[in-house]
């Protein structure tokens, strides 16, 4: 797979452009580029940032759609972390949250690590996984015009479940690091929601 | 299958459990199934203020556990022996957010066991989770289990702590192979 053939979309463009507006949303990222995106974009007490736990997004996302119902939960995540936990697809279609998202960032690499390509690279279809999950909608973006539509049904609680596989151009950009300290970003995301440490 | 004498006892002690976790404001229960845990799971799924939800892998309830506490609740993961190993790595996400985290553990592979496949994991259940900095607790008899849950609920999330229960397999009862 040579870039070429690659989405010219830009993730630190594609990010504010989910995020701008956000309201309630509760977000959850993937360890590596998309923390750093979802950064990038803006800190916020309300996104919950992975530096550890690889292939645990999806599953911390859904644990959380699950106690905040009334609240729209995004995962933010990469292909590559995505794919170590591609079982919770699975788990989250079997329980199937009505406010919850996930939206992978699909470089087709593994970007912390020297750009190895992952298995999307290889013919592996994430959205047609996701569709065979049970997700209500899957959509694969590779316009920025397509991001706002996505980014409308996000916001909603009750649009069921939503996987959008978001092809991007692979690009090793700067990084911009959210906090890596696990208790403080836990303790910042729960006082947010009214929850004070014990 | 569960010889004849055993379901009884079992069904008893796992309804003292559930009632335990009731108690202790448990509102998630993430599972991979173990016989052992059936009645649990079958309390779980039928109550209005529980969500239960069945894993692919056991290290999902970690995740699970830990977004459910994110959004101000409470859960716990249930799991056979052979499933620890699977969690190891994703443990880690316990020791760095520090969150309270409560599993109960069948154990397989460690009495009157047919499947020689089970005992490699049963043999170093308990240290395992112990290096990821877990609590291990064990109960023998049934008589003792709901009284064990109860208290390890306690230090959990009154102390912010990792901790597991393991039953012990001898409680469970023999698994039948030959019919």
């Amino acid at each position: 797979m040579t870039l070429e053939s690659l989405s010219s979309l830009e993730r630190r463009k594609v990010v504010p452009e989910l995020l701008q507006d956000r309201g309630d949303l509760l977000v959850v990222t993937g360890l590596g580029s998309p923390s750093y995106d979802a950064m990038a974009a803006g800190d916020n007490d309300a996104n919950f940032y992975l530096w550890g736990g690889m292939g645990s997004s999806i599953t911390i996302g859904l644990g959380l759609a699950l106690a905040q119902p009334e609240r729209p939960v995004l995962v933010l995540t990469g292909d590559g972390e995505m794919l170590m936990g591609m079982g919770a697809l699975a788990t989250a279609g079997a329980k199937h949250p009505r406010n919850l998202n996930i939206a992978v960032l699909d470089n087709e690499r593994y970007g912390e690590t020297g750009m190895q390509l992952t298995h999307t690279a290889h013919g592996v279809s994430l959205a047609e996984l996701a569709k065979a999950c049970n997700f209500d909608r899957t959509d694969i973006i590779t316009e920025m015009e397509e991001i706002g539509p996505f980014r409308q049904q996000m916001q909603s609680t009750d649009a069921g479940l939503r996987f959008a596989q978001i092809k991007i151009k692979a690009e090793n950009l700067e990084k911009v690091l959210p906090s890596r300290d696990g208790v403080h970003i836990k303790n910042r995301f729960r006082a947010h929601l009214g929850f004070q440490p014990l | 299958m569960l010889n004849k004498e055993q379901p009884d006892t079992l069904d008893i002690w796992s309804d003292q459990v559930f009632d335990v976790l009731l108690a202790a404001d448990i509102k998630h229960v993430a599972y991979v199934p173990d016989t052992g845990h059936a009645r649990l799971i079958e309390r779980a799924i039928e109550e209005p203020s529980m969500e239960a939800t069945v894993l692919t892998t056991e290290e999902e309830g970690v995740g699970l556990l830990l977004g459910a506490w994110l959004g101000g609740e409470r859960g716990v993961l249930l799991m056979q022996s052979s499933g620890v190993g699977n969690c190891i790595n994703t443990l880690s996400l316990v020791q760095n957010c520090r969150f309270p985290f409560l599993t109960l553990v069948t154990m397989r592979g460690e009495w009157a066991e047919f499947n020689g496949w089970q005992t490699p994991m049963a043999k170093v259940t308990a240290q395992s989770l112990e290096l990821m900095d877990v609590l291990v607790y064990r109960a023998e008899q049934s008589n003792e289990a709901a009284e064990l849950v109860s208290a390890v609920a306690d230090t959990v999330f009154n102390g912010d702590l990792a901790a597991a229960v393991l039953f012990s397999q001898r409680m469970i009862g023999k698994k039948e192979w030959a019919k």
